[in-house]
């Protein structure tokens, strides 16, 4: 691990002033990376004596989670389990007991891809050094991206969290360094939070340097039914091959609202509201899902299997991504429809 | 091996076991002229050999001081700050009986209870707990006092090599005040509790914890006789 300097933050005014610092709260990820010095931080600055370990209860029905509240805190709140059970379920779902102990509400919308390119500092990537090229094209793809990727990466966001925040339409909340006593805040909603790779994979969110997650607000609770299904390679601790977060609420059996994410697949959170449009006062017939699935798939890349001299290697293709994603998105609706 | 900040240790407090011997071997391994790499240091520190900039982990580090509850003990530590809480436990104060495994959060050998919680103490800053009561399996209990778990892990035959088995017994502690809590997990029917010590409950909430040996059905029925007798 390269040496770096480091500060324990009071209050958020002296995380804000500490130029040019790396945040430190859970530490899941970013230590792991700082071992493998992918990450070399020359500050850092600790965050978790911070009062953002919160959950408030909004008057208007809304809920504020305080960056610094940790997986298992926010799985197991009894406000989340009530309302927002699809990000109960997405919790429980990511990582290990030991992990969710520690990782934080902000800490894992920043989590770094878990490409085994980006990992191997033995292979080219121009997201751990821009313009170095891609080793991952033709190579082991089973856990990267069929949508959003472009010529220059193809990695995709581990969150299972940010998939169920994206079908609530969370919003997050920052503080962006300022003037002495100049409170300057903003809040993005998380469709627009995590980007596009393009030919910049190195910038992953449009958060500014320097600026700090305070909160994730979730909207008023929805009515209807909420689901969460994962698959991946293990009954348990693996990231996730394609997940997919559901809400939907159903009117004599058409759909009266939904909305629906993909995990696994993407750079970031994979939902298109125009085709939850379309599907709105439909029943959910095999025609319409078909059209509905083939919107959000549409685009889709998968590489097929490229090793013929290794033809049980699995590791090595990820279009089964596509028909995967389009079985799960569907069990999955008409799961919830049957409680929505 | 010659990190300053390292208590010298005497053999009336430490006899020269096998820890002693393996790090003795090291040691002469060095002196006999082999090249090992800077990893092989076992604490993060920078080869004091070399001039300063010579290498690019070389750089002037403040240290951090932090006062480390352990095990119902305070001590007070000036740290480099890379020092993880799993190399200030092992390394600097000597409480080996938390494993180095992966260190990368992914085996959990390294599972300790912050404040009754369990985590990963690879994966986290030791200057990042300055204060927060720490519980290791030395706290847990030793050969003259066990805890009650660790004699089921006996009777039931629950390790083979033992590597995991402290991090077992701690993530297990930990596992039970979770179910305890009525905090559900990947595997509940329902969200809100009570969950049941099921084997299928069991065995999704100790996922953070491999075992090479493969002794899962027994720490899953240490455990559960554990849990049995407990609740």
């Amino acid at each position: 691990m390269r040496a770096f300097d480091y500060q324990r933050a009071r209050k958020p005014e002296d995380a804000l002033s500490a130029n040019a610092a790396r945040y430190i709260a859970g530490g899941t990820n970013l230590l792991d990376l700082m071992k493998l010095e992918i990450e070399r931080p020359e500050r850092l600055v600790d965050l978790n004596a911070l009062a953002l370990d919160r959950i408030e209860d909004l008057p208007d029905g809304r809920l504020r989670i305080g960056a610094l509240v940790r997986n298992a805190t926010l799985a197991a709140h009894p406000l989340v389990v009530a309302r927002y059970p699809v990000l109960s379920r997405a919790l429980l779902a990511g990582a290990s007991p030991q992990l969710r102990n520690r990782a934080t509400t902000g800490g894992n919308l920043l989590q770094r891809t878990r490409c085994p390119y980006f990992y191997d500092p033995a292979q080219n990537c121009n997201k751990r050094d821009p313009g170095a090229g891609c080793s991952a094209r033709g190579g082991l793809t089973r856990n990267l991206g069929i949508l959003g990727i472009s010529e220059a990466c193809l990695a995709t966001h581990p969150s299972d969290m940010a998939v169920a925040m994206r079908a609530l339409d969370a919003v997050v909340e920052t503080r962006l360094p300022g003037a002495p006593g100049e409170t300057l805040g903003r809040s993005i909603p998380i469709a627009q939070f995590h980007l596009l790779p393009g030919s910049t994979p190195q910038i992953e969110t449009i958060l500014q340097p320097g600026e700090l997650i305070t909160a994730v607000v979730l909207p008023q609770p929805l009515d209807g039914a909420q689901r969460y299904r994962k698959v991946r390679d293990r009954a348990s601790y693996a990231f996730a091959l394609v997940s997919v977060a559901v809400t939907l609420k159903m009117k004599q059996q058409s759909v009266a609202r939904v909305s629906l994410a993909l995990g696994g697949v993407a750079p970031k959170p994979w939902r298109i509201e125009e085709a939850e449009s379309r599907l709105v006062g439909q029943q959910l017939s095999d025609d319409a899902l078909k059209t509905f699935c083939d919107a959000l798939l549409s685009g889709a890349q998968g590489s097929a299997t490229g090793n013929a001299a290794d033809p049980h290697r699995l590791d090595n293709a990820n279009d089964f991504k596509i028909p995967l994603a389009r079985r799960m998105m569907i069990a999955t609706l008409r799961d919830a429809a049957k409680e929505a | 091996m010659t990190d300053p900040d390292r208590p010298s240790r005497t053999r009336d407090e430490h006899p020269p076991g096998r820890r002693a011997l393996l790090q003795a071997g090291a040691a002469l391994g060095l002196a006999g002229g082999l090249d090992r790499p800077a990893r092989a240091e076992p604490t993060p520190a920078a080869p004091p050999a070399k001039p300063a900039g010579a290498h690019p982990v070389a750089r002037k580090v403040a240290k951090v001081a932090v006062t480390l509850s352990v095990n119902g003990q305070k001590h007070a530590l000036s740290l480099d700050p890379r020092t993880t809480l799993l190399d200030a436990l092992r390394e600097t104060l000597r409480l080996t009986g938390t494993k180095k495994g992966c260190d990368h959060g992914q085996c959990g050998a390294c599972t300790v209870l912050l404040d009754g919680v369990r985590i990963n103490a690879c994966l986290t800053l030791a200057v990042m707990h300055d204060n927060i009561p720490i519980t290791t399996i030395e706290g847990v209990g030793g050969p003259d006092h066990l805890h009650a778990l660790q004699q089921h892990f006996i009777d039931h035959d629950a390790f083979q090599c033992g590597y995991c088995t402290p991090g077992q017994i701690c993530s297990a502690l930990g596992m039970l005040g979770e179910l305890k809590s009525g905090a559900a997990s990947h595997v509940s029917a329902k969200l809100d509790g009570p969950h049941e010590a099921s084997a299928a409950e069991l065995r999704e909430r100790m996922s953070g914890n491999l075992c090479r040996c493969a002794a899962y059905p027994n720490i899953i029925a240490a455990i559960t006789d554990f849990a049995g007798k407990a609740a």
